[in-house]
């Protein structure tokens, strides 16, 4: 009961004291604000990159073609070897027949180059599918260092291009939320420091009548928390109808089909609990380096 | 055990200044003690010592039971609510009137509401200031003032009221006043009361238990009404 009377207290204090420095709590509301919607962006970019990664994944494999030597042995010693290595997730076969099954149903034009051989021109491959495409380059490799491998090869530059582009925005954005996270707690650790300084004379004399250390610390925290909790006020709405519409325009797919966006439901509710939870976090945190700083009792 | 006992208590501050030497006292439940001496002999640290706001550097100060000097800092609160503490500057809160001042030593406890208006009804009509109830601290006397911060420290009706100066700020008549209120409360509430001061008039005219304090040694302890002025200070 007690606990519960101290925090509201905490909590009417702490809006007070949110109005009492209005100036330097809407700075740090602000920049919690600003620092939220960065944080919510490079979550939603994040999270739709790791999607069509792994979509990518699924679609993209290496094909392998055996020597026009290769007996069956040497196909099984490969297809073990192969499917032996890290990330491999299977190596399936396919003979050259189905390969020149496969092109002529595709294209007929195909048929009459087929029949102007006496045999079947085509090599048996393997179908590699990997679990990891950042692993494709190093599997290819060590798949052309076998015995009786005519090539190995995937579709290499766009996929390495769109790896890189992606772990460089992945970089780029863990840098810029990291420093504004810091930028924010530092803002907010001198909003609180400037409420306790603005409530010596109180603190002294709760002190004095006999206020634990935590009934003393609680509203500070709690101030921190408020604020956090009001900077992702605007980041969880613009957040979640901003991607609802997005979703909508685009029609669910950036630039080809292949692309697709998550779907906004649960998934963006999903980003918002976190916004929020990191809101309050950040100003907690601020709020507990202010306390232990300059909160000697 | 005495309700107060210090055994053999220095007190050296950071800067080297020895505050108390060699200083062993016992108070009993329910005494009225004047803490007399010169500007700097330590009074002050004296009555420091009783509500922990500074540490002995050797020896013992049990308050209640507790000891003082092995008091974690997390744990002073609960040493804190025993005793009632009266400054000479009146640290009162400028944006609360009179009732709010007093309650809010309540509220700081996490008293509920309910408890919380007798109790303070209570301690402000002991000090006598009923009417003033609503009145903002600008708004009142030093006196008056000083009212309130008594009330604020017998809220909680502590077994302790521990006041440095008290009367430090105000002229004769009022201080008079503010002593016979003191001096109810040790007869009514039967709260023990240590008080540090320099005014010899006050000391006189009382006749209570007086310990005397030179360079941070405890010279005398007069028993209750043997105290001449002349005799020390
Ligand atoms: N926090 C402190 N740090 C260092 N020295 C201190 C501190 N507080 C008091 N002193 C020193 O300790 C000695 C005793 O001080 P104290 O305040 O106890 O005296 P006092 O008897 O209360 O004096 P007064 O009558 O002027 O209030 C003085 O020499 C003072 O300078
Ligand atoms: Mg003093």
């Amino acid at each position: 009961m007690k606990v519960f009377r101290i925090i509201g207290r905490s909590f009417r204090d702490a809006f007070k004291s949110v109005f009492r420095n209005f100036s330097l709590s809407m700075a740090s509301i602000l920049c919690t604000t600003i620092t939220l919607l960065t944080v919510a962006i490079s979550l939603v970019v994040a999270y739709n990159i790791q999607d069509i990664t792994n979509s990518l994944e699924k679609e993209l494999t290496i094909v392998v073609y055996l020597e026009k030597n290769a007996t069956n042995e040497d196909a099984e010693f490969i297809k073990s070897s192969i499917e032996a290595m890290d990330n491999v997730e299977k190596a399936v076969y396919k003979s050259k027949d189905e390969w020149k099954n496969e092109m002529s149903e595709y294209d007929s034009s195909y048929q009459s180059l087929f029949d102007s051989y006496d045999e079947n021109p085509l090599l048996d491959s393997f179908v590699v599918y990997v679990k990891d495409v950042k692993s494709l380059d190093t599997i290819t490799n060590n798949i052309k260092a076998l015995d009786k491998i005519e090539s190995a090869s995937y579709g290499k530059d766009a996929v390495n291009t769109m790896l890189s582009v992606f772990d460089f925005i992945d970089k780029v954005t863990v840098v810029i939320v990291i420093s504004l996270i810091f930028v924010t707690a530092f803002l907010i650790t001198n909003t609180i420091k400037l409420t306790i300084y603005s409530r010596r004379n109180e603190i002294e004399i709760m002190r004095l009548v006999g206020s634990s250390n935590i009934a003393i610390k609680m509203p500070f925290v709690i101030e921190g928390f408020v604020i956090g909790f009001l900077g992702s006020i605007i980041p969880v709405i613009i957040t979640i109808y901003g991607y609802i519409i997005l979703f909508e325009k685009l029609n669910g797919h950036v630039l080809v089909e292949l692309i697709t966006l998550i779907s906004p439901y649960n998934f963006i509710f999903y980003i918002a609990l976190i916004i929020m939870g990191l809101g309050a976090l950040i100003g907690m945190l601020g709020s507990l380096l202010a306390v232990r700083k300059y909160l000697k009792i | 055990m005495k309700f107060i006992e210090l055994k053999n208590v220095n007190k050296t501050y950071s800067t080297g200044v020895t505050a108390l030497a060699d200083l062993s006292v016992e108070i009993d439940k329910g005494e009225f003690v004047f803490v007399i001496g010169h500007t700097a002999s330590g009074k002050s640290t004296f009555i420091k010592m009783l509500y922990r706001e500074e540490k002995p550097t050797k020896g013992s100060v049990i308050v209640g039971g507790i000891n003082v000097a092995k008091l974690r800092n997390r744990k002073v609160y609960k040493l804190r609510r025993k005793i009632g503490v009266v400054f000479q500057d009146f640290k009162l809160l400028p944006k609360l009137t009179v009732y709010e001042n007093v309650a809010f030593a309540l509220e700081c406890l996490g008293t509920s509401a309910k408890d919380i208006r007798p109790k303070v009804m209570k301690a402000i009509e002991i000090v006598g200031l009923k009417e003033k109830i609503r009145s903002f601290p600008h708004q009142l006397s030093g006196g008056e003032q000083q009212r309130v911060c008594i009330a604020r420290a017998i809220v909680n009706e502590p077994k302790l009221l521990i006041c440095d100066e008290p009367t430090g700020n105000l002229d004769p008549e009022t201080s008079k006043d503010i002593m016979k209120v003191i001096d109810n409360i040790n007869k009514d509430l039967k709260t023990t009361v240590i008080m540090a001061t320099h005014d010899k008039e006050i000391v006189n005219r009382m006749k209570k238990r007086v310990l005397l304090i030179e360079h941070g040694v405890l010279t005398g302890d007069y028993l209750k009404g043997s105290y001449k002025s002349h005799e020390g200070v």
